[in-house]
């Protein structure tokens, strides 16, 4: 206990890892699901499973988001106000996507009518395509440096987001998910739909595969990631674990296949976050006016308090998430179709 | 052309009048909807559990808008504020992760079940899921309301560092204006859910349609309305006695109280000018703001002029009166609308206990009226909280003209405003026509359980 209320910034940094850690890992098979939907689901019936597959999870995921956002406020406000006044139009489409695919869960079976299915089916798609690639170009910037000034103002627009290194992030952002929500569809639906996302899990993953061994070389050229051993070690246990995720689906070990690429984007998050510390947001103008653990963290009284809120909390909140899935772990059945 | 400070302020108006017309709705019918579990476990009794599910899709409507629209809550004091958040972080950051953390989670998680569990859990568990979402809801409105109060009462913090920083979090909570607060929304949540109930009810019955179920949720609804309508007036005027003291300014807007005066009168109506400072064409009744905001028909309340001295006094030079004619013109709105609705709901119960509601069709159609009125004393509501503590937005220790972020400009803005407009156009249109499809449908509708109504679905895609 000691250890962690002396090094209560550290702590923040490590608690913030974990939450966005587990936004990306839950949230990522819920945007991948949206964007195979309108591809691999042939049918009204394949569709509907997909979708109810996620249906009892997917806002309780994206809780985890909010609660990322929320916990980084409250332990370094500075980031959250760089973060998010700097990347405005950029987490404006994640918004703007987010609100489209909320609706479109709770909207698009309430009508049997095609137009209104097809319409809300494809704004599932962009819901979910959207985000996942504009969090991993977010990602991408924070760790290769972004014109952040002396008073930890972002400077640029939102053309200085994009550069080769930061879509790179996004793309493989959006083929991590893509895959991990085969995964997931294929444990959790039965029928042509269950065996389809496998066989697209298996070709989608060869093209991840590749995305992944250029991030990896890209990282080495374009940002000082892995001058952290851990980083390094990090990125290639995420690939390794990919690797036999692949290999699982390959031999139908389904399960294992989705717990193996849980645990690849587990390990993509550590691998940034590790790369970052001590600091949050690096700034590509001076390397002194990068947001760190130490300039951009709350007082010690807050950090403190809101210690004392996490480690009661986050158990609480993870033994009743793991209730829930747990719950609604069967496969979808045509019985308990809500959405 | 509006400079980038107004148009944050018309986007977080819009944004968050918009997300509040949902969320009062959701407040009350997660209770509502739990104690018809209740009702339902205890007397097994199938019409309870026929009620809860009915109202249990309407408010699913309401909840999806309350969640999509709250996520841009959640980051847009970053994305439009970051000097507030900057100056505030410490002690406005706390609040907002314990809303995520203990309320976010709990509301979410098991509403995912409550909707997928009716055949998957047994009653008792699936009214312990009711439960636990209704106090997921309040539970959520509690810590952004400790988050508000210290925007317009701060305690516990103390500067340093160049910001404010949280000294007691104990004092946070604490803060007579939470409770203040708190009570008159907790409160406002259930009068508004029975309201609704009621006059949705009061729709069916003027067509005949499941006269039963109607007449029974309609008596919900009332005595929701009638027990949340008593208790919302009680905590708002407790609540405005003490506002008169922290924030004597916001009272004196309110009633456009131009001059100190003892004792002072209340002013029904009158034509408010700005630029004279003065009122024209007033109704007045005197004595009465006397009792209402200081409790004595005798006592002394402060006029908006001898504030303002005060306050230069105080804070420097500058002009601390908020925009007078919007806030005393909403005050009344808000006030008259929450009358309105409760004489209605007392004379609709009375109706119902002499049997005469259900044969009255032209008094069911005013029930059925009140729903207007139900979003419009919200949105009303909410905007004297927030516009009578301008031009602050954090009360005597930041302005709002220097709270917002310095690098995004009024073409950004632009932007994100008309994008969240169209999106939030498009989305109520949506929401509209499936509340009224979901309406019209009423208790007997279509669940999708039928897996034959699931495969004649999908030959749509034939």
């Amino acid at each position: 206990m000691e250890v962690i209320f002396n090094h209560l910034d550290v702590v923040w940094f490590v608690i913030v890892c974990v939450l966005f850690a587990g936004f990306f890992m839950l949230e990522g098979f819920d945007y991948g699901v949206g964007m195979l939907l309108p591809f691999i689901g042939k049918n009204d019936i394949e569709r509907r499973q997909m979708i109810n597959s996620v249906g009892p999870v997917w806002d309780g995921n994206q809780v985890w988001m909010i609660t990322a956002g929320g916990a980084t406020f409250a332990s370094f406000p500075n980031v959250y106000a760089t973060l998010f006044s700097g990347f405005y139009l950029a987490l404006f489409l994640i918004l703007a996507a987010l609100i489209m695919r909320g609706i479109s869960f709770e909207f698009r079976s309430k009508s049997a009518n095609r137009t209104w299915r097809s319409l809300f089916d494809w704004l599932l798609f962009v819901g979910s395509l959207v985000p996942a690639l504009v969090w991993g170009v977010a990602v991408g910037n924070m760790i290769q440096g972004t014109p952040i000034d002396a008073q930890q103002n972002f400077v640029g627009n939102l053309f200085t987001l994009f550069s080769p290194y930061t879509l790179l992030c996004g793309l493989a952002f959006v083929l991590v998910f893509i895959y991990h929500g085969a995964m997931y569809t294929s444990i959790k639906t039965v029928g042509a739909i269950a065996e389809r996302a496998r066989a697209t899990a298996l070709v989608e993953g060869v093209i991840t595969a590749i995305g992944a061994l250029i991030l990896l070389a890209a990282s080495f050229v374009c940002t000082d990631m892995f001058n952290n051993g851990l980083s390094l070690a990090a990125f290639i246990i995420a690939i390794v674990c990919f690797i036999i995720s692949w290999i699982c689906a390959r031999v139908r070990h389904t399960g294992w296949g989705f717990i193996f690429s849980c645990a690849t984007v587990i390990f993509v998050t550590i691998a940034y976050f590790a790369g970052l510390f001590p600091r949050i947001m690096v700034s590509s103008l001076n390397p002194a006016w990068s947001l760190t653990i130490t300039n951009a963290s709350s007082s010690p009284y807050t950090l403190h308090l809101m210690t004392i809120v996490a480690l009661i909390f986050v158990p609480i909140v993870l033994l009743y998430q793991i209730w829930n899935y747990w719950r609604f772990r069967e496969r979808i059945s045509l019985e308990h179709l809500h959405y | 052309m509006m400079d980038a400070l107004i148009l944050a302020r018309w986007q977080f108006g819009l944004t968050t009048i918009y997300h509040w017309l949902f969320v009062p709705v959701t407040l009350g019918l997660t209770i509502a909807i739990a104690c018809m579990e209740i009702a339902y476990v205890s007397t097994k009794n199938e019409s309870y559990k026929k009620m809860a599910q009915f109202w249990g899709k309407l408010f699913l409507i309401n909840f999806a808008m309350g969640v999509v629209t709250g996520l841009v809550q959640e980051f847009q004091f970053g994305m439009n504020w970051s000097e507030y958040s900057r100056f505030m972080g410490d002690i406005f950051g706390a609040p907002l992760a314990l809303e995520a953390l203990t309320a976010f989670f709990l509301e979410s998680t098991f509403m995912g079940a409550w909707i997928f569990g009716w055949d998957k859990l047994s009653a008792k568990a699936h009214m312990v899921v009711a439960i636990l979402v209704a106090i997921g809801s309040n539970l959520s409105a509690f810590w952004i309301l400790v988050a508000n109060s210290f925007m317009q009462h701060p305690v516990g913090f103390a500067l340093q560092n160049g910001r404010a920083e949280m000294v007691s979090f104990g004092d946070l909570v604490s803060n007579g204006y939470v409770v203040g607060q708190y009570a008159h929304i907790f409160t406002d949540g259930l009068m508004i859910a029975g309201i609704i109930i009621a006059s949705v009810s009061a729709y069916y019955l003027i067509r005949e349609k499941a006269v039963d179920f109607y007449r029974r949720s309609a008596k919900w609804g009332l005595t929701f309305a009638i027990i949340g309508g008593i208790l919302v007036m009680g905590a708002g005027h407790i609540h405005g006695q003490y506002v008169t003291e922290v924030q004597p300014m916001k009272t004196a807007a309110f009633e456009a109280l131009w001059e100190t005066q003892q004792p002072a009168p209340f002013t029904v109506v009158a034509n408010i000018n700005e630029e004279t400072q003065s009122n024209s064409a007033a109704l007045n009744i005197p004595d009465v703001l006397s009792l209402v905001a200081a409790g004595n028909s005798d006592a002394k309340v402060l006029g908006i002029k001898d504030i303002q001295k005060m306050d230069v006094q105080k804070y420097g030079p500058g002009n601390y009166i908020p925009n007078v004619t919007a806030l005393f013109w909403s005050f009344r709105v808000m006030v008259g609308s929450g009358i309105l609705m409760f004489i209605v709901a007392l004379i609709s119960y009375w109706k119902l206990r002499r049997n005469t509601l259900v044969q009255s069709k032209g008094w069911l159609k005013v029930l059925f009226w009140m729903l207007p009125f139900a979003y419009l004393a919200n949105a009303t509501g909410w905007f004297v909280a927030e516009g009578g503590r301008q031009p602050w937005i954090v009360y005597g220790l930041q302005k709002t003209a220097v709270a917002n972020s310095p690098y995004v400009t009024a073409g950004d803005i632009w932007t994100t405003i008309i994008g969240f407009s169209l999106i939030y156009i498009l989305a109520a249109i949506a929401a509209f026509y499936l509340a009224i499809r979901c309406i019209k449908n009423g208790p007997q509708g279509n669940d999708s359980h039928d897996v034959a109504a699931v495969e004649e679905e999908a030959k749509l895609w034939k």
